[in-house]
């Protein structure tokens, strides 16, 4: 076996790849340590074919590198798992996720299996050029693995609301029952006692885009409503099964672009609240840049 | 797939009798806390929310 080394060398560094990529995800997908298995598991399977395949072009045994590369299709039934399983738990949301966003965040996972095949493939390759010398070989493969994961990762990390929008506090008023947050009429608030509630607990914020792709990709639905479900699980959220008048709101302003959210957290902490919203990410769905287009540098 | 009425009035509440009728149930008050305590109960019954027109007409809606 003298591809032994290369193969546990590309197979542990694809699989901690995926381990580190799935480490800096926990918000998004909340259920470790079973979901964590799944996930370790199946990166597992990717590094393994991705650091065979060295060995296999090596040998010249072609038709394996082909069946390796039809089991990598197989990882497109990742984002099927995720999908569903998302859509599955949706209905025990209290503020939901969003189609968009289900979709976004089961597009990463397939994602990041190969993202591990990746990783584990170059690590084979430098692991069979560095035969020579052992020392250098395991040093080269850790640099090569550290290097590709750190790299894929800076580049597959999408931006996030902050990096879009300007974020201010908004002042929370009431026109009769009309919530209006910085001039933008939210909902109809039909008690008292609710509007009082609202007066004394509640937070809201402007979100100002800062461009015009920015203002075309905040004006997507999903993206509202990410921003909702991502800011409640974060600073909490007053309120319980069928309470419609707290559900948090996302809402647009036709003239300007802006967004206004407002929300009655679990904990009055405005800072946390602002920091939760730029922290949403921007979702890859979402994204629209008209700025590329002819047209929309014209309207600029 | 379950049903669900939504965006459609549930129940009106009010304490004028002029200014409300049609299909969906009517419940008449006596007093505004009372049009507040019915709304609520209503809203909560049907996991709806309150809204006020103004007019002091409350409708309950399933959004």
């Amino acid at each position: 076996m003298q591809y032994l080394l290369t193969i546990i060398l590309g197979t542990i560094g694809g699989l901690l790849a995926r381990f580190y990529m799935l480490r800096r995800d926990y918000r998004q997908y909340p259920s470790y340590p079973q979901g964590w298995a799944i996930h370790l598991f199946i990166g597992f399977i990717g590094a393994f074919l991705g650091s065979i395949i060295v060995p296999s072009v090596l040998e010249q045994e072609f038709a394996a590198v082909s069946f390796l590369l039809l089991a990598a299709s197989q990882f497109r039934e990742v984002r099927n798992i995720e999908r569903s399983s998302l859509e599955k738990i949706e209905a025990t949301e209290l503020v939901v996720r969003g189609s968009a966003y289900i979709e976004g965040i089961a597009r990463v996972f397939e994602a990041r299996n190969y993202l591990s095949i990746i990783t584990s493939l170059f690590i084979s390759i430098v692991s069979e050029l560095l035969k020579f010398n052992l020392t250098l070989r395991l040093i080269g493969s850790t640099a090569t693995g550290l290097l590709t994961a750190g790299l894929l990762n800076y580049l597959m990390r999408g931006p996030s609301i902050s990096d879009i929008a300007d974020i201010k506090l908004a002042e929370i008023n009431f026109d009769g029952p009309i919530l209006d947050i910085g001039g933008v009429k939210v909902s109809n608030v039909g008690l008292d006692s609710v509007r009082e509630i609202y007066q004394k607990y509640g937070v809201a914020a402007e979100i100002h885009p800062k461009d015009p792709d920015a203002k075309a990709t905040l004006s997507n639905i999903g993206q509202m409503q990410a921003i909702a479900h991502d800011v409640s699980s974060m600073v909490g959220v007053r309120m319980d099964v069928g309470e419609q008048e707290y559900t948090p709101l996302v809402r647009r302003d036709p003239v300007s672009g802006k967004l206004v959210i407002v929300i009655v957290p679990s904990e009055d902490d405005e800072q946390a609240f602002l920091e939760a919203i730029s922290n949403v990410p921007v979702l890859e769905g979402a994204i629209r840049k008209p700025l590329r287009s002819v047209a929309g540098r014209m309207m600029d | 797939m379950k049903v669900r009425a939504a965006g459609q009035i549930l129940a009106v509440v009010t304490m004028h009798r002029e200014k409300v009728g049609g299909q969906a149930p009517i419940f008449y008050t006596e007093s505004q806390e009372e049009t507040a305590q019915i709304a609520t109960y209503l809203a909560r019954v049907f996991m709806a929310a309150i809204h006020d027109l103004g007019n002091g007409v409350y409708i309950i809606v399933k959004h």
